[in-house]
C-alpha cells in the first residue's frame, strides 16, 4: 500500500525525522490560510504548494487543463511583497492545481487528479542526497541506499554511475549498527555537523522502517541545509499489505480514490484483478497461470484486458463475481477461462461461471479451458447448460481461440 | 532416488485447522507418514483419519485407510514422540514464521510452510534463525513437494504426478501442475516436484533445487518455472552454465505483466526496471536452458533439450 508525501511526513515526524513544516490543503482557502503560519513559524517568506497523488516526476509534472502549472510550485512572492503576496500566489496556484488532472511521466497520459495539496516551508538547500530503505531480496534483508545524486532518478545512477551508490545491509537482530550510519555519512562526503544529523536521521528511518513494515522508504532528495541540518524534502513510502493487519493507523492512511475502483472490488470479494488495456478478458485460477494465460494471448496474436487470479479455494460465488467484474469491462470482447484445477474443483468453477452467464448475459464469445480435478464433471456441467461456451483443448489451443472469435 | 523426500520420509503437520486437516487427510491418502500434528490446546488428544486410499500414490496398499495421529502442544515433543524429520507448515499467516523458527529450533530437517500472506518482516527474521541452523525451509506461500508414488507434502493433486526421470521446480503452483500434467503425458514422470513459492523472501532457492537434482542419479532432467520480480532465475541461470550437467528446460511467466504492478504472488513484480521476463529469458537462454515460449509447450521443451 501506497501513502501520500504528507502522510509519509507526518508519520516521520511522529518518530522524530526531521521535516520541513507543512500543512494539508484540500480547499483554497486552506492553502491561502496555511500561508501565514508557516511563513512565521519557519521565519522563511518561501513556501512550496505540492500536489498530492501517488506518481512520482511531479515537479517536472504539467496540468492537463493549466500546461502553464507543474504539480510542485516554490512561492517567491513573500520576499519583496510579504505574506500577502504569497497568499495571492498560493491563491492563484491552489485555483489552478486542485480538482485537476496533473500528468506525470508515471502517471501514463490520462493523468492523476490532484484532490490534496502539501503547503510547506521553503528550505535554503546547501546539498541535495538520495537516501532509500528497501527489501534486497538476494539477501533477504532490508538494505539502505544513499548516493551524492539527490533528485535523481535512482535508477538512472544505479545504471550510470553505479559507483556513486552507496549501500548498507541492515542485520534484523541489530537494526543499522552505528559503524554503518557513519560509513555512509562518509561516502557522501557530509561535513561535520551534517554527519552528526545524518546518523541520527538514518538510523531513526531504519527503526521506522522495521517497525511500520515498510516495503520502500524513499527520501529524494533528502536535503542538507545551509546550517548543516538534514531533512527529508519529498518522501515515499509504501507498506506491505500482507503486515497492515498490525498497523491499523498506517492501513487508515489507504486513499482509495488514488485505487482502480475494479481492482478494489475484486480485492474486496477475495479475487486478485489487475487492469490492463487489452481485449482479451482472462479468469484463471493461480497467480503463475494467471500471468503465463496473458502471455500466451499476446504470444498468440492477442491483447489481455486484465490479470485476474481466482486464488487456490475460490468458491462459484466468487467465480460468479470475477466474471461479472471482468463482463464490466467495456473493452473485453472476448472471456477465456483457464483452470487447471488442483485444490479448485473444475464443476465448482463450472457452476459458477453458469451461473455468472445466466445473471449477467454474455454478449461477447466465451473460451473455457478446464484440466485437473473433477474435470469430466465440470466439463458435462458447461455441456448440460444451455451457455454458449467454446471448448479448448490447452491453454495455447484455447488462447487461439479466444484471440481469433475476438477479433 | 528422489530429492529432499522419500517413502521413509516421516512428516509431522503445524497447523491442524481446516486447511491443515484437509491435506494432511490427502497426503495420509496419497501414503506419505503423517506421524504427529502440533496443536497448542489439543495437545494430548488424537486424531483419526479414515477414506479412500489414492492408488495415484504409494502403492500396494488397501483400498481402505484408517490412520490416529498424536497431538502434541510443541514441535519439539511431536519429533521427539515420532521421530519425524519433516515439517509442513498451515499455521495462519501472523504466526507462520514463528512455526517455522520452531522447527528449526526442534531441529526438523526440512521444513515445507504451505501458508500464503505471511509479512516480509517475518520472514527476513526466520531467514536470520535458520542461517546458522541445518534445516532447510522450502516455501512459504508454496504447493509443496512431492516424489511420486511414495511421499507427498502439500496442496498439489496427488494423481497427476507419475514417478519418472524429470525434476520440476517451481516459483508458481498452477505452473507446476501444468509442466507435470505434460511430463506425464508425456510418459517422462518425475522424480520429485518441488515448489520454493512466490514470496520475496522464501527458504530454498532455484539453485538449491538444482543442485539436488544434478546430484540425483535418477534425474535426467529439469524444468525450471520462474516469474518476473527478484533476479533468482539470472542467478538459477549462472548455476545452470558454470555446474549443471543435467539439460534443463524452463518457462518464465509474466512476459506481458505491466511494472510496479504485483501480479497475484507477493514476489512477482517488476521495480525499478528490475525482475523483467526479458531478462530472465535472456540469461536462461545464454546459459544454453531450453526456454518454453508459452506454457503448453514446457513439456516439449524438456523433450528438445533431453535431446
Amino acid at each position: 500500500m501506497k501513502i501520500h508525501e504528507y502522510q509519509a511526513k507526518q508519520l516521520m515526524a511522529q518518530k522524530g525525522i526531521s521535516v520541513p513544516l507543512g500543512r494539508v490543503a484540500t480547499t483554497v482557502n486552506e492553502a491561502v490560510s496555511a500561508v501565514g503560519a508557516l511563513v512565521s513559524e519557519s521565519g522563511n517568506p518561501v513556501v512550496v504548494v505540492k500536489s498530492q497523488i501517488h506518481a512520482g516526476g511531479r515537479g517536472k509534472g504539467r496540468f492537463k487543463d493549466h500546461p502553464e502549472l507543474g504539480g510542485v510550485n516554490v512561492v517567491t512572492d513573500g520576499i519583496s511583497g510579504g505574506v500577502e503576496a504569497a497568499e495571492a500566489k498560493v491563491r492563484e496556484l491552489a485555483e489552478g492545481m486542485l480538482g485537476s488532472t496533473l500528468v506525470t511521466i508515471q502517471t501514463g497520459e490520462e493523468g492523476k487528479k490532484v484532490n490534496t495539496l502539501y503547503i510547506e516551508q521553503g528550505i535554503d538547500i546547501a546539498d541535495e542526497l538520495y537516501l532509500s530503505v528497501l527489501l534486497d531480496r538476494a539477501q533477504s534483508r532490508l538494505i539502505v541506499m544513499a548516493s551524492t545524486e539527490g533528485g535523481m532518478e535512482i535508477e538512472k545512477v544505479a545504471e550510470e554511475t553505479p559507483e556513486l551508490i552507496l549501500r548498507e545491509t541492515i542485520d534484523p537482530a541489530i537494526g543499522l549498527a552505528g559503524f554503518q550510519a557513519a560509513r555512509l555519512a562518509l561516502g557522501l562526503g557530509l561535513s561535520k555537523d551534517a554527519t552528526k544529523n545524518f546518523r541520527r536521521f538514518v538510523s531513526a528511518l531504519t527503526e521506522a522502517a522495521v517497525e511500520w513494515d515498510s516495503d520502500l522508504i524513499e527520501i529524494n532528495p533528502l536535503v542538507v541545509t545551509v546550517d548543516g541540518a538534514v531533512m527529508a524534502l519529498d518522501g515515499k513510502m509504501a507498506f506491505d499489505d500482507n503486515a497492515l493487519f498490525r498497523h491499523p493507523d498506517i492501513a487508515a492512511m489507504r486513499d482509495a480514490s488514488e485505487e482502480d475502483p475494479a481492482e478494489l472490488e475484486a480485492k474486496a470479494s477475495g479475487l486478485s484483478y489487475i487492469t490492463l488495456d487489452g481485449t482479451i478478458g482472462c479468469l484463471v485460477n493461480g497467480a503463475g497461470l494467471a500471468m503465463a494465460t496473458m502471455d500466451t494471448i499476446k504470444h498468440v496474436g492477442g491483447e489481455p484486458a486484465n490479470f485476474l487470479d481466482v486464488g487456490g479455494g475460490a468458491n462459484a460465488e466468487q467465480v460468479a463475481k470475477a466474471f461479472r467484474i471482468i463482463t464490466s469491462d467495456p473493452n473485453v470482447k472476448g472471456i477465456f477461462v483457464n483452470i487447471f484445477g488442483g485444490i479448485m474443483l473444475c464443476d465448482v468453477i463450472a457452476t459458477g461461471i453458469v451461473e455468472a452467464v445466466k445473471e449477467v448475459g454474455l454478449e461477447v464469445p466465451l473460451v473455457v479451458r478446464l484440466e485437473g480435478t473433477n474435470v469430466e464433471l465440470g466439463r458435462q456441467i458447461i455441456q448440460e447448460s444451455d451457455v454458449n461456451v467454446i471448448t479448448a483443448e490447452d491453454m495455447k489451443d484455447g488462447a487461439q481461440k479466444i484471440v481469433e472469435l475476438a477479433s | 532416488m528422489s530429492i529432499l523426500i522419500d517413502k521413509n520420509t516421516k512428516v509431522i503437520v503445524q497447523g491442524l485447522g481446516k486447511t491443515g486437516e484437509f491435506h494432511t487427510d490427502k497426503a495420509i491418502a496419497y501414503g506419505t507418514q503423517m506421524v504427529g500434528a502440533v496443536h497448542p490446546t489439543r495437545a494430548g488428544t488424537t486424531q483419526t483419519f479414515t477414506g479412500e486410499t489414492d492408488h495415484s500414490g504409494v502403492p500396494g496398499r488397501p483400498d481402505i485407510y484408517e490412520v490416529e495421529i498424536p497431538i502434541h502442544a510443541t514441535v519439539r515433543d511431536s519429533v521427539e514422540a515420532t521421530g519425524a524429520t519433516a515439517s509442513v507448515v498451515y499455521v495462519p499467516p501472523p504466526f507462520a514464521a514463528d512455526a517455522i523458527m520452531e522447527a528449526a529450533e526442534a531441529g526438523v530437517e526440512l521444513i515445507i510452510c504451505i501458508t500464503e500472506g505471511i509479512p516480509v518482516a517475518d520472514m527476513v527474521k526466520a531467514k536470520r534463525y535458520l542461517a546458522d541452523k541445518p534445516s532447510r525451509l522450502v516455501g512459504p506461500n508454496c504447493p509443496g513437494v512431492i516424489t511420486p508414488a511414495e511421499c507427498k507434502i502439500g496442496i498439489m493433486p496427488g494423481y497427476i504426478h507419475q514417478k519418472g526421470k524429470i525434476g520440476v521446480v517451481s516459483r508458481s503452483g498452477t505452473l507446476t501442475y501444468e509442466a507435470v500434467h505434460q511430463l506425464t503425458r508425456l510418459g517422462l514422470g518425475q522424480t520429485t516436484a518441488v515448489g520454493i513459492g512466490g514470496d520475496p523472501v522464501n527458504g530454498t532457492n532455484f539453485v538449491d533445487v538444482l543442485r539436488l537434482f544434478n546430484e540425483d542419479p535418477e534425474t535426467e532432467g529439469v524444468i525450471m518455472i520462474g516469474e518476473i520480480g527478484g533476479t533468482a532465475e539470472e542467478e538459477a541461470a549462472e548455476f545452470v552454465q558454470r555446474e549443471m550437467t543435467k539439460p534443463v528446460a524452463g518457462f518464465i511467466a509474466g512476459t506481458t505483466a505491466p511494472p510496479g504492478k504485483r501480479m497475484g504472488h507477493a514476489g512477482a513484480i517488476i521495480s525499478g526496471g528490475r525482475g523483467t521476463a526479458a531478462a530472465k529469458i535472456d540469461a536462461m537462454n545464454a546459459a544454453g536452458i531450453v526456454v518454453a515460449p508459452t506454457p503448453t509447450d514446457m513439456g516439449q521443451a524438456m523433450v528438445q533439450a533431453l535431446g
